[in-house]
């Protein structure tokens, strides 16, 4: 806390024992970073070194991390470990959207990223940032915990940089709402129905 | 060995079909053909007759692509069946169909088991089962486009029919995926689909049956919904669940929330490809998913010989596994009770110091890839034997006797579990119920025991069983089972010998013999078994994987139905599931 604390603001001399000042974004980032609530929310093997991180040996209680919440409505950071799939990806964004502002998502491993090494399957989401955006990735199949706890850091450093006047959920226009994919013959992204209907629209008039 | 079935009258019929010699076809690779018509004759009088009354596998083929099965029809399914009585060997039989309208009878009437199997059956391959009672699709939606398992149905990303694609090996240039694809994204749809004349099908799921003693309550019944984002559920999965009350009267379960095209991949991968794969089917014993598959190919390779040394190790790593395994479903299957974290934070230490082990021989904590056809990857250090010497001798007994004094005879564990989840010794059978769930119910049936493989029968260890039938037999059983791997492990650590962890390496591309075959280990969550069809190409054909979780889960609305909604958790618990393994 020290780092943030601004000794020299003008205040008397009497009061300095007793009054500090300091930006309003140092106080507000360091208390959102210290406590990033995820959401317990596993989807894959990753999800079995998730809980290897939050157990005794790794600990996240040492990131403020450790209240994992069941509910999205509780908590602020959403964890995507393990491979994401067609069938599942409606409720990931569900869960998403359920999520109060500020959230954050992590990509965790190969699958979530990409797809990983089960990208050409059928029923796979090729990375889940095709449909909601993703703050930081962390590389690996499974990640280690240690990358995991990397990922965290680089996350709070995000949260850190960030400043009050800027961020985009306090403005009016941006609720950050992700349409619900839907689930027809193959997933369909609701952003994209227009385009697909006018393709299909085409298509049947070239066909006569 | 040959394609064609033989007439009848050329081969020599088995014992067990002489009463009915119209009923086979013929024989092919070891699998006897059966007529469509006869296929329940034929399976009740082996379950009734001959003792075979434990229904393993249940796979579909597709032969389209098959070089040597042109000249039959189009689609086959495969049947297993084992005697947990007898032991031994299983009897395999196939009925095929043909490409128009896939019809075969359905084995559920006989063997409940077949419910999932058949489902996932008629999802992947669009094979319709006359007689199921719910003959929808299980791992994919329903209204989802084709059948995917089928050979010529192609993915988004399809390149080419099997794998090493050109395009990556050996100087390929490799093109991102999403830039071949018409919507950037991995998507199939029909020709000319219009999403604004589309119509999500219904689905109605069967929760309110009636039974005695529900009558008094006189309360509304509502459905709800669990999962598939739960933190009970131990993944992705979804239990519909009916009530009235908090009583359950009806449970049907979603899966396929992490179907993430195993076989089909599989299937376009190298012999070798697939070890890495068999990883993350079960990802918490990714060891014995290794063990079983490396044994499976090894089966259908003529000449492999592993090495002593490999030998023993392979059953460390897989008794290490287990152990690790059991402790960390009772530390799981207590926070489902609401004993939130400490027992699983008691297992979860144990797990991490069996980790070190693993990737000290490994490389990789929990996706090992450690086996390989003809031995280990890699050998262990003497250092590797002492850590791990130190560990059986001095430190899992004692996490097990802890473990055991924390919990066993604790008030609150023994009224959450004894007498709920009842599963009858019979239906446990009927149900393909497998490993401490079967064993949990009174059914000796261990395949390290029964139908040995590896070196398992040179080791002293018990069969164990427990009577109790319920969650709390469960639970007993994997504490006494995890003592006898114990037990397994000071054995194999004292005699492990000395000498190379690999025998003579197989060539990259394996080229395995035309032939099919069944192999089934006892992993930790039951039997796992593969099932793999060789044309006789670097690539296996078909490649199916008989998960123990999967089959497990037929049983679970039984052991449900009339207890508490908050007993469901329990049960579900003490099944003790992976998803990575339940959809594969």
């Amino acid at each position: 806390m020290s780092d943030y604390i601004k000794q020299d603001a003008g205040i008397p001399q009497a009061l300095r024992r007793n009054i500090f000042t300091t930006a309003v974004d140092a106080v507000y980032n360091w208390s959102r970073s210290s406590s990033t609530w995820p959401v317990m929310f596993g989807l894959a093997c990753c999800a079995i070194e998730m809980v290897a991180t939050a157990a005794a040996r790794y600990d996240m209680s040492r990131f403020g991390m450790e209240v994992m919440r069941a509910s999205p409505r509780q908590s602020d950071l959403m964890i995507v470990a393990g491979t994401v799939t067609k069938k599942m990806l409606p409720n990931v964004v569900r869960i998403y959207n359920q999520m109060p502002e500020p959230r954050y998502v992590i990509a965790m491993g190969a699958c979530a990223t990409s797809g990983g090494p089960f990208k050409d399957g059928y029923n796979v989401v090729s990375g889940i940032d095709k449909y909601i955006p993703v703050d930081v990735y962390i590389p690996g199949c499974p990640p280690t915990p240690e990358s995991l706890q990397h990922g965290f850091m680089k996350l709070h450093q995000k949260m850190r940089g960030q400043s009050i006047k800027e961020v985009p959920w306090y403005r009016k226009d941006d609720t950050g709402e992700v349409p619900i994919p839907i689930l027809g013959p193959d997933v369909i992204d609701p952003r994209r129905i227009p385009e697909m209907s006018k393709a299909a629209r085409l298509a049947k008039e070239a066909k006569g | 060995m040959s394609a064609m079935p033989a007439a009848v009258g050329e081969m020599e019929l088995p014992r067990w079909a002489e009463d009915m010699p119209d009923a086979i076809l013929g024989v092919e690779d070891g699998v006897w053909i059966v007529k469509p018509d006869s296929l329940r004759a034929v399976v009740r009088h082996l379950k009734e007759s001959e003792g075979y009354n434990f229904l393993a596998n249940v796979a579909g083929v597709d032969n389209l692509l098959h070089p040597k099965r042109q000249d039959v029809e189009r689609f086959e399914v495969v049947y297993h069946l084992y005697s947990t009585e007898k032991g031994g060997d299983y009897i395999a039989l196939k009925a095929r169909t043909g490409e128009e309208d896939p019809v075969l009878p359905s084995l559920v009437p006989i063997f409940p088991t077949a419910d999932f199997q058949e489902r996932e059956i008629w999802d992947l391959y669009g094979i319709k089962f006359t007689g199921h009672p719910n003959l929808r699709r299980i791992l994919l939606w329903d209204g989802f486009f084709g059948h995917p398992m089928r050979k010529d149905y192609r993915e988004a990303y399809y390149e080419e029919e099997h794998k090493p694609f050109k395009s990556r090996f050996p100087e390929g240039s490799y093109v991102r995926q999403e830039d071949r694809t018409p919507w950037e994204n991995n998507l199939v749809f029909p020709d000319g689909f219009d999403p604004d004349h589309w119509n999500a099908p219904e689905i109605y799921y069967e929760v309110g049956q009636d039974f005695k003693g529900l009558e008094k309550l006189k309360t509304d019944r509502i459905v709800i919904n669990v999962g598939p984002q739960h933190p009970s559920t131990h993944g992705v999965l979804r239990m519909v669940v009916g009530l009235e009350g908090e009583t359950i009267t009806g449970l049907e379960l979603e899966l396929g929330y992490l179907h993430r095209n195993h076989e089909k991949i599989g299937e376009r991968n190298t012999y070798l490809m697939n070890i890495p794969f068999t990883d993350r089917l079960d990802y918490i014993t990714s060891m014995t998913n290794n063990f079983g598959y490396v044994l499976a190919v090894e089966k259908l390779l003529p000449k492999v010989t592993v090495p002593e040394r490999a030998e023993y190790l392979r059953v460390i790593m897989a008794e290490l596994t287990r152990a690790m395994n059991h402790l960390f479903a009772i530390g799981f299957l207590l926070n489902d009770m609401g004993a939130f974290y400490t027992p699983s934070l008691y297992a979860i230490e144990e797990r991490e110091l069996i980790l070190d082990l693993f990737e000290m021989a490994s490389g990789s904590r929990m996706m090992c890839n450690y086996m390989r056809f003809g031995g280990v990857a890699h050998d262990v250090s003497e250092e590797w034997v002492k850590l791990a010497t130190e560990l059986v001798y001095n430190r899992l007994p004692r996490a097990i006797d802890e473990m055991e004094a924390l919990l066993t005879t604790n008030e609150i564990l023994l009224a959450r579990t004894k007498n709920v989840g009842y599963l009858a010794p019979e239906d446990a059978i009927a149900y393909g119920a497998s490993g401490p769930v079967l064993r949990g119910s009174g059914v000796p049936y261990d395949i390290r025991k029964m139908d040995p493989y590896s070196i398992y029968d040179r080791f002293e260890f018990d069969l164990v069983t427990e009577e109790g039938c319920d969650v709390y037999a469960r639970y007993m059983m994997r504490i006494r089972e995890a003592r006898e791997s114990v037990r397994i492990l000071k054995q194999a650590l004292r005699d492990l010998p000395g000498g190379p962890a690999m025998g003579k390496p197989l060539p990259y591309m394996v080229k395995v013999p035309a032939n099919e075959a069944y192999t089934h280990i006892e992993a930790p969550k039951g039997e796992l078994g593969f099932y793999i069809v060789s044309d006789g190409s670097p690539n296996p054909y078909r490649y199916h994987v008989r998960a123990p979780s999967f089959v497990n889960l037929n049983s679970m609305a039984t052991m449900a139905v009339g207890h508490k909604i908050a007993d469901a958790m329990i049960i579900l618990g003490s099944i003790d599931i992976v998803l990575g393994e339940v959809d594969r």
